[in-house]
């Protein structure tokens, strides 16, 4: 019995801290960064940085980006991921406009079912067919982007949502000082954060991307979590689709080139592994805002050109995978 | 008599026209420990994922409570109370030990939630009646092996099981982990679950089974109460040699001092004089090598012998310098080795052909030519150049003198047959000059007349002044090929005999004398004489 109360003894005393910190960088380390980050820039640029209206910026910046990686870090629990993204954001946004023409009610449900439906695809041939996340998602990164090209004619129409639409009025609102599409973005976190830690499909989730055969053989339905990961990926994609074209009043096919490397390290830098089995949405969350904070604040310095955003993104990124890739091999020894 | 949990009737299973189960019955009833044994290849895997609804029969059929099934998937098995414990944990290591414990049936409150604050309390109840006392929050992968595995008997019990199949459960734990498990499986016992127990650990065997059957070949060859049996009689079942023959010598012999004395005396001094060429001492690697201790001389063939999971391969990797080892130590000509990888290995003179031959030997895609050469490719190589003219040299020689069958030498290796594919790897280790070649299962897998013609190529390498470690599960290759035999139990050696005293009855006296109560079950089994 040794080795049990041995277990239980290490998990107590004064290392509990230390574990918080670096045992567990999912759960302390990106908000921690965040905050110094946070506190720096206040203290840098003053008022032009902390003021209610940058933050407000920063916030309706992150707003599409944390509705995209909320979807992707279930995607990347469950041990897979999503390159599709980026494509679908366009797709979504251009059906939005092409849709407006029938009114609100089409121009949101046309591209959340078309969303739907690839997002379904895509889990079928992964979680049903067997083929690699990476090839399928590939796939229907081309497929959404060339459909969202076909469908605004070769990016030669533009189409405009009407000004007078429920939807723009609705994209363009602001209550209690945020723009809507923040408050859509926290809501749709809100219901994956209680879906990811208190449901049976949110543990399988986890289960699926910790050991996959592990969860075949605990009876677990892999197939079907593998499946809905993708739809959830893709239907929140198609959200914050929607919600980009009633803020900008039309539907771009070129826009979210890369979107779907932004979001996936905003997930790794929030602390998932890339492997999948571990991660949370809280520190998701945090990655989002720390890239967007980052780039706000290279903004800010006005000498910097906006690339400058990617090369400290780049560098958080690889020190995180760093940091994760000891932790894990500290853990298996 | 009650009805059995599980009745197995004549099943049958074959995969791509080779039989992995001939005809098996198997009974398992409530409140019994049952024990399945048999070497690699025996069918005992195959036979288990019949009952556990991996697989489905091709022939015959499988009763659970005395009702014909067919289990379409492990989950149904599961939810009819058939549960597994498997080899390796297979548990979710980055999730909680009571959400491994609960995973796909968490307690959920009126709105469907995960109530998790039940899920703790009962996780904490459950272990509780185990022994197990562990904060349940934690991460399962950060407990120790024989808790995890604990864990996962916990919740094979927890689905109400009335059946539990436990897959070499022990395999991978601490003595002291096997004693907690081994007393869970008393307590399963006791609460009428039947335990179908598969293991190559005869000790296991008689501390904790009632009843044991033994497969050899994809066939039934014994079933009977383990108090009827002797270790001896086990393993001659198991490895399919003349009880009957054995038996003459009397199982007696198990506690007559002559073995014993036999043994000392056979050990005494070493045929072979001088100082060893490679000698290894005392390698240790938790859990599957416990202080093994070995010597090979020039021109001298050293066999190892012991059953499945003794420690053969894992001591030939040991010697090769390809695991990490907790304490031991390497000699090449008396000189003790600072660090020792395989790059040193292969400096010092010391080659090895791996056991399997695909993972870890021959590259499919390159030629034959390439695959010969590669590990001399350094050797070979002027300025970052590598001497095409050299390479086709070494190439002709050893395919002569191997009489591997090639098309040309640019044939690739994939194409060959398993004996072809051997003899390559052969070559690879041969044009390295090594002085000592460490040979796991040299001879699986490949036909008769291949293996024949192995065999006879390590006598005349050994006649040439090679020292060979010859590793095979096939007594019958150790007995003729090896002067001197090692035998192995449990990752320690147990027994040397050398000369006359090489045979395969005396071999698997020393195996299953080895693991009689008399003996601790890791006595350091110090090696004697010329060790």
């Amino acid at each position: 019995m040794t080795a049990v109360e041995n277990a239980t003894a290490a998990s107590a005393g004064p290392r509990a801290v230390t574990r918080l910190l670096w045992w567990r960088p999912d759960r302390a380390g990106t908000p921690v960064v965040l905050a110094l980050v946070l506190v720096a820039g206040s203290l840098t640029f003053g008022g032009s940085f902390a003021s209610g209206r940058n933050l407000g910026n920063i916030a309706l910046d992150s707003s599409y980006l944390l509705l995209i990686a909320t979807g992707m870090t279930f995607v990347i629990l469950s041990g897979g991921i999503d390159l599709s993204v980026g494509s679908l954001l366009a797709l979504s946004g251009v059906l939005t406009a092409y849709g407006s023409r029938w009114g609100t009610l089409a121009a949101v449900l046309l591209p959340l079912a078309v969303c739907g439906v690839i997002g379904l695809v895509n889990g079928l041939l992964i979680g049903r067919a067997g083929i690699a996340p990476f090839i399928v998602t590939l796939a229907a990164l081309l497929f959404a982007r060339g459909l969202a090209f076909a469908v605004a004619d070769e990016g030669n129409t533009v189409h405009i949502i009407p000004a007078d639409l429920a939807l723009t009025q609705l994209g363009q609102a602001r209550w209690l000082g945020l723009s809507a599409p923040v408050w859509f973005a926290l809501a749709a976190f809100a219901a994956g954060v209680v879906v990811l830690n208190r449901t049976r499909f949110g543990q399988a989730t986890f289960a699926v991307g910790d050991s996959q055969e592990a969860a075949e053989l605990m009876g677990l339905p892999v197939a079907r979590v593998r499946v809905l990961v993708y739809v959830l990926s893709a239907l929140l994609t198609g959200i914050a689709g929607v919600l980009v074209a009633a803020q900008t009043q039309s539907g771009l096919p070129t826009i979210g080139e890369g979107r779907e490397l932004e979001a996936i390290a905003a997930v790794v830098i929030g602390g998932t592994l890339l492997t999948g089995g571990a991660g949370t949405l809280g520190g998701t969350l945090a990655g989002v805002l720390l890239l967007k904070v980052i780039q706000n604040l290279i903004n800010q310095v006005g000498t910097l050109t906006a690339y400058y955003q990617q090369v400290v993104s780049g560098t958080f990124l690889v020190v995180v995978v760093l940091i994760q890739s000891r932790l894990t091999r500290r853990r298996t020894r | 008599m009650t009805t059995p949990a599980i009745d197995v009737r004549s099943v049958s299973k074959h995969f791509a026209g080779v039989r992995a189960l001939t005809g098996v019955c198997l009974d398992l009833r409530p409140g019994e420990v049952h024990a399945l044994v048999g070497e690699n290849g025996a069918g005992k895997s195959t036979l288990i994922k019949l009952v556990t609804g991996v697989y489905r029969p091709d022939g015959g059929e499988v009763r659970y409570l005395g009702e014909p099934v067919a289990f379409a998937h492990p989950r149904d098995a599961q939810a009819a109370g058939i549960s597994t414990i498997y080899q390796e944990v297979n548990l979710v290591p980055m999730r909680s030990v009571a959400g491994n414990l609960y995973l796909g049936r968490e307690p959920t409150n009126r709105l469907g939630l995960i109530d998790f604050r039940r899920m703790r309390r009962d996780a904490r109840t459950i272990l509780a009646g185990y022994g197990i006392t562990v904060d349940v929050r934690r991460r399962l992968g950060e407990l120790g092996l024989g808790v995890q595995q604990m864990i996962a008997v916990a919740r094979a019990l927890s689905t109400d099981a009335r059946v539990v199949v436990m897959d070499e459960p022990t395999s991978s734990l601490e003595p002291r982990e096997v004693d907690l498990l081994l007393d869970v499986v008393a307590l399963l016992r006791r609460r009428q679950v039947a335990v179908l127990y598969v293991t190559h650990k005869l000790d296991e065997v008689f501390r904790i089974c009632d009843r044991v059957t033994v497969l050899r070949d994809g066939r039934l060859v014994h079933t009977g109460p383990v108090a009827g049996t002797t270790r001896l009689r086990l393993v001659a079942t198991m490895l399919g040699r003349d009880t009957d023959q054995i038996r003459r010598h009397g199982t007696t012999t198990f506690s007559d001092p002559a073995v014993s004395d036999q043994r000392g005396r056979t050990t005494g001094i070493p045929e072979a004089t001088g100082t060893p060429v490679l000698r290894a001492d005392g390698l240790t690697r938790r859990p599957v090598l416990d202080g093994v201790s070995l010597d090979v001389h020039a021109g001298e063939v050293v066999g190892l012998a012991g059953l499945l999971g003794s420690g053969r391969t894992e001591t030939a990797k040991a010697v090769f310098g390809a695991d990490r080892l907790d304490a031991g130590a390497i000699s090449v000509d008396g000189a003790r080795a600072r660090r020792w990888n395989p790059a040193a290995a292969i400096r010092g003179g010391i080659g090895m052909v791996p056991e399997d031959r695909k993972a870890e030997g021959i590259i499919g895609d390159l030629s034959v030519r390439d695959n010969i050469v590669l590990a001399a490719l350094p050797r070979l190589t002027t300025a970052g150049f590598v001497s095409r003219r050299r390479q086709d040299e070494i190439v002709d020689t050893f395919v002569r003198r191997l009489r591997v069958k090639v098309s040309s030498p640019g044939q690739r290796v994939r194409e060959l047959s398993g004996g072809n594919q051997q003899k390559v790897l052969l070559a690879r280790m041969l044009c390295l000059s090594p002085r000592v070649l460490i040979l796991d299962e040299p001879t699986r897998g490949i036909d008769v007349g291949a293996k024949a013609e192995i065999q006879s190529l390590i006598s005349e390498l050994a006649a040439l002044g090679l020292g060979v470690l010859l590793i095979s599960s096939e007594l019958e290759e150790v007995v003729e090929g090896a002067g001197r035999v090692l035998v192995l139990r449990d990752g320690a050696v147990v027994g040397m005999l050398r000369g006359d005293d090489v045979s395969e009855d005396h071999i698997m006296r020393v195996i299953a004398q080895a693991s009689g109560d008399g003996r601790p079950p890791r006595a350091p089994a110090a090696p004697r004489g010329g060790l």
